[in-house]
């Protein structure tokens, strides 16, 4: 594998994007320093990290110029979490009920 | 990225059989996805990773939905005094910028090896190196304030959910394993980068493989920080 094949592009990008990462990091930060409490919170919290992770995996780990193949490789798997948080959830939802009946 | 040019065809060779052979197909130069194979490797390592660290906080998750105790307030534990003010989370934030930062040294590190800035390289990787030292740093405080001040134990804590400490130590301490295995890796590429072993070969793609581990410490971190110490 010869070096030009490598990921090389403008440092300017990445001075673009840690700085957007600081401001997002900032605000959800800010979140908790303002006590934004209930669905807010969850939706904010969460909007915020799905944004810093998808750039750094897009541009730091430069998966937006990478092969489909690869980008498809390494981003579907992790899908199939989304069933055990969904089962996780449903169980866990059981088993404090549970405990709600017979510990307290 | 541009695909790699053609490889002329290999001449047939007898393959080794035993260690040998397990040697010779692990290392023996194959490209999938167009990418080099320490590149794909890299990859397929750190998909692996997120479903360990996705088991952790599915099963934080579990435990935090299914107590009854009140889950101890996250916001407080982790709160810095100023003076006489109390200011939330303090600590947190700073190691989540300390991280980001790390990242971006990381990523200009990558480009300036490519470049064949073998100085500037290896200068960006120290510095990403030092900022991850002092990451871990702050974790040792926060785990001393937590175990010795709050009385935090994996087993109970007097603040709530005994499940608090288990969750805690496991996922923050996994993944400071990770940053310190990932300092020690950063040295050993920027020792080699300022040596010039690369430059024999010509191909610094090594520390764009380094880079993608470091990134990928980062985003566990995005994560932690978020369904942790946030929620």
């Amino acid at each position: 594998m010869s070096a030009n094949t490598g990921q090389q592009h403008p440092i300017s990008i990445y001075l673009k994007i840690w700085g957007l990462l600081f401001v997002l990091s900032t605000l959800s930060y800010l979140v908790d320093y303002f006590h934004v409490e209930g669905y807010l919170r969850w939706a904010l919290i969460l909007t915020l990290m799905f944004m810093k992770a998808g750039l750094i995996v897009a541009v730091f780990m430069h998966m937006m110029w990478e092969r489909l193949a690869l980008m498809y490789a390494i981003l579907v798997p992790p899908l199939c979490l989304l069933v055990l948080v969904a089962t996780m959830a449903s169980e866990s939802n059981y088993t404090f009920l549970t405990r709600g009946i017979f510990f307290r | 990225m541009t695909p790699s040019a053609p490889q002329p065809p290999k001449e047939p060779l007898a393959l080794p059989g035993g260690w040998r052979g397990i040697v010779k197909d692990w290392s023996s130069d194959h490209e999938a996805f167009q990418v080099s194979w320490g590149k794909a490797m890299m990859w397929i390592f750190l998909l692996s990773d997120t479903f360990i660290f996705s088991c952790f906080l599915t099963s934080y998750m579990t435990v935090r939905m299914s107590t009854t105790a009140p889950w101890p307030d996250t916001s407080k534990v982790f709160g810095l005094k100023i003076g006489s003010v109390d200011v939330p989370l303090l600590l947190i934030a700073i190691m989540t910028f300390i991280l980001i930062t790390s990242s971006g040294t990381m990523a200009m590190a990558v480009n300036f090896a490519y470049r064949r800035n073998r100085k500037r390289t290896a200068l960006l990787m120290l510095a990403t190196a030092l900022l991850g030292v002092s990451f871990v740093s702050m974790q040792a405080v926060e785990w001393t304030k937590l175990i010795l001040h709050e009385g935090i134990r994996p087993w109970g804590n007097p603040l709530g959910a005994a499940q608090f400490g288990a969750c805690f130590f496991m996922i923050t301490g996994f993944h400071g394993a990770h940053v310190t295995i990932g300092v020690i890796y950063l040295l050993t590429v920027a020792r080699k980068v300022l040596r010039g072993d690369y430059e024999v070969r010509g191909n610094y793609q090594i520390v764009e493989i380094a880079g993608l581990y470091w990134h990928f410490v980062d985003l566990v971190w995005v994560f932690i920080f978020a369904l942790f110490y946030l929620w």
